[in-house]
């Protein structure tokens, strides 16, 4: 095994009372098949998956049943035989939102007329057949992004270390810690074959100190695999150090420049989710159908992990938990820190969803007193990317782009930490959210200004441009008329010999 | 002594010619002014200021020859940025100039376009589209929502919607 110098903590960050407890008690286990699956096309980062089928059409379990746009897309499968009987728009959550996307909803078969496995996909020998078989399999980050996977694993630049995630540093969240705890054996030969399509020199298993049992199964699983380029490094209890750009600084002392990615420094994040998935699919030939989410929280009667069906309703999953007690006040989709409150339990389970709490009422904030900003700085302490929120704050207050672009805004990983540390309970998260909207708004207008100017110069040029045209042929014209007295008598002359011999034809023709 | 003011004479008059010839070269020919103000304009060619477009509007600023609020789709925060860089006080913009909107764009109804062609001549960004005698439409990608098109239709097929409906 390969040994890590020295671990560092990265600037800023918070601890955060941990709630994993909460769910790590029983081991993960399969929610039954629901009577109806919603299963989005626009479940990762990219444009959507295209439908391949139609209504009323039998599927199978694993069939493609959306095609990937383009490279930078994924495909999605049935997770179950079934058959398909809507086609439509959905409110369905994607990235950090709701969107409206359109679903494909299937009608599962009984589960006595279900196969037992999905269909077996190929895992091919060449590198670019594999990423192809990745991306038709329908792999997408599972720690939360959805990036497809097969993008990732395809860098333009050389990686040198490849990043298994596995820190997870979400109070409430305890998936990719049930998964390591129980599927060890196969997080790590999906890391192997990661290495081997990166080519990279290394990968380091990031887990949380506190993770004493996950840590000691991928370290005994490492030792059984015994490939010398694997290293598992146990990172400080910190939030947010599950973040890629946080656990690049504190595993390789190194920091992601602003504005560009880990893979600029030779380094590809990918989770322990991720990775497990690429080994179900190298070595049993199963797409992404099912992932594991976290069901949790004080309003719940039995917080566990559960496997999960793409496409199952929340609301079964939460069932199937034990129901909400009668103190649940808020759900809460994602983790704690950076999920978002869901209006309803009627949502489906898309590829990035990693947890679900209901929020006791005694925990949910519900908005409350905000006070003014007294500039304690505590917020700039605990920004782990280094910003300076309460200026950031000023600047979005007047709409001061330039300050926004300046303090660097788009370096906002949106972890909350300032909102948790802030005195006078000023949502800074949200607010720094917003601005973002509101600024890349701004440069699009900015862009669309300077395309208006240079197509207004063209139409300009091309307007004077015909006028001189004109006033060259209208002097052409005329220019005989101009000339000495000479050539004037003869452009005359010409005419009205030209004139006589016509009509000499026409007599003629009389 | 004679030696020294013989030097620093030839030093000034080789030192002056130096300093002309360096101002001709390169003179500030007002181009520097014109584009800042230029820059901070919406730059949309509304027109709406009453100058041929934003560039002519900007020029007439630096001469001081134009008050500072006459530019609608520019909103009170471009009148606010020209106050700042021309040392005035904001103030409201006439409604009666105009609604040039960036967030506006133009619709052309085809049922009524009687295809004259007068609107395409009209748009300062040629993002209107259609052969004389024959249908027109607008690219709404292109369009900047100056209004310059409304005015010239002879059958008021032109209206003006929200960008993002």
């Amino acid at each position: 095994m390969l040994e890590l110098d020295r671990i560092r903590p990265f600037s800023g960050g918070l601890r955060l009372r941990p709630f994993k407890a909460l769910s790590t008690s029983v081991p993960v286990n399969t929610v039954p098949m629901p009577a109806q699956l919603v299963i989005p096309m626009a479940q990762h980062a990219g444009p959507p998956a295209v439908p391949t089928v139609n209504v009323g059409e039998h599927v199978g379990w694993g069939q493609i049943i959306g095609q990937a746009a383009n490279a930078g897309s994924v495909a999605v499968h049935a997770s179950a035989s079934g058959i398909v009987t809507a086609i439509d728009e959905q409110l369905v959550p994607s990235g950090n939102r709701l969107i409206h996307a359109l679903c494909i909803i299937i009608a599962t078969d009984p589960p006595e007329q279900q196969p037992n496995s999905p269909q077996r996909l190929d895992w091919p020998e060449s590198r670019k057949a594999r990423l192809e078989a990745i991306r038709d399999a329908g792999l997408a980050g599972l720690g939360g992004a959805a990036f497809p996977t097969a993008t990732k694993l395809a860098p333009a630049r050389k990686c040198e270390t490849l990043i298994l995630n596995g820190a997870e540093c979400e109070p409430y969240i305890s998936c990719d810690d049930m998964l390591m705890r129980e599927r060890a054996d196969s997080v790590l030969r999906g890391a192997l074959i990661m290495l081997d399509l990166l080519s990279a020199e290394r990968c380091v298993v990031a887990i949380e100190r506190d993770k004493s049992v996950a840590l000691a199964a991928i370290t005994t699983a490492a030792q059984t695999l015994g490939d010398d380029r694997i290293a598992v490094a146990a990172v400080p209890i910190v939030y947010p150090a599950g973040g890629e750009r946080q656990l690049v600084e504190s595993l390789l002392g190194m920091e992601v420049p602003s504005g560009l990615f880990p893979i600029d420094i030779g380094v590809v994040c990918q989770n322990v989710g991720t990775a497990h998935a690429l080994d179900a699919l190298a070595t049993r030939g199963r797409p992404l159908v099912t992932r594991i989410v976290t069901v949790t929280g004080h309003g719940l009667g039995k917080p566990q992990n559960v496997e999960a069906t793409i496409g199952t309703p929340i609301r079964d999953l939460i069932a199937h938990c034990g129901g909400l007690t009668p103190d649940a006040a808020q759900l809460i989709l994602g983790g704690n820190m950076m999920g978002y409150a869901l209006p309803s339990d009627e949502f489906p389970v898309t590829k990035s969803t990693n947890c679900v709490i209901a929020l006791a009422k005694h925990e949910a904030w519900m908005g409350g007193d905000e006070w003014p900003c007294i500039r304690c700085g505590e917020c700039a302490r605990a920004c782990p990317a280094r910003l300076l929120p309460q200026e950031l704050l000023v600047a979005g207050r007047v709409d001061d782009f330039e300050s926004m672009q300046a303090l660097g805004l788009e370096d906002c990983i949106e972890c909350g930490c300032c909102d948790v540390v802030c005195p006078s309970h000023i949502p800074v998260t949200s607010r720094l959210h917003t601005m973002k909207s509101n600024l890349r708004a701004h440069q699009a207008q900015a862009a669309m200004a300077s395309a208006a100017q240079t197509r207004y110069d063209e139409h300009i040029a091309r307007e004077d441009h015909a006028a001189a045209e004109e006033r060259r042929r209208q002097s052409e014209l005329t220019a005989p008329l101009r000339g000495d007295d000479t050539s004037r008598r003869a452009a005359i002359e010409a005419a009205i010999a030209r004139a006589n011999a016509r009509r000499q034809r026409r007599e003629n023709d009389e | 002594m004679m030696t020294g003011v013989l030097v620093l004479t030839s030093l000034t008059v080789v030192l002056a010619f130096l300093l002309l010839a360096g101002d001709r070269l390169f003179a500030d020919k007002g181009d520097a002014a014109v584009d800042r103000i230029e820059r901070v304009l919406p730059r949309i060619q509304c027109g709406q200021c009453g100058y041929a477009g934003c560039r002519p509007y900007a020029q007439a600023l630096v001469n001081g020859s134009a008050a500072i609020n006459r530019c609608p789709p520019g909103g009170i925060a471009t009148v606010r940025k020209l106050a700042e860089l021309l040392g005035e006080e904001p103030q409201p913009i006439p409604k009666e100039l105009g609604q040039a909107s960036l967030e506006r764009v133009a619709i052309i109804d085809e049922a009524l376009c009687i295809g004259c062609n007068l609107c395409s001549r009209a748009c300062p960004v040629d993002a209107i589209l259609g052969l004389p005698q024959l249908m027109h439409t607008v690219i709404a990608a292109e369009c900047t929502g100056c209004e310059r098109c409304l005015a010239p239709c002879p059958v008021d097929c032109i209206h003006m919607a929200p960008r993002h409906a």
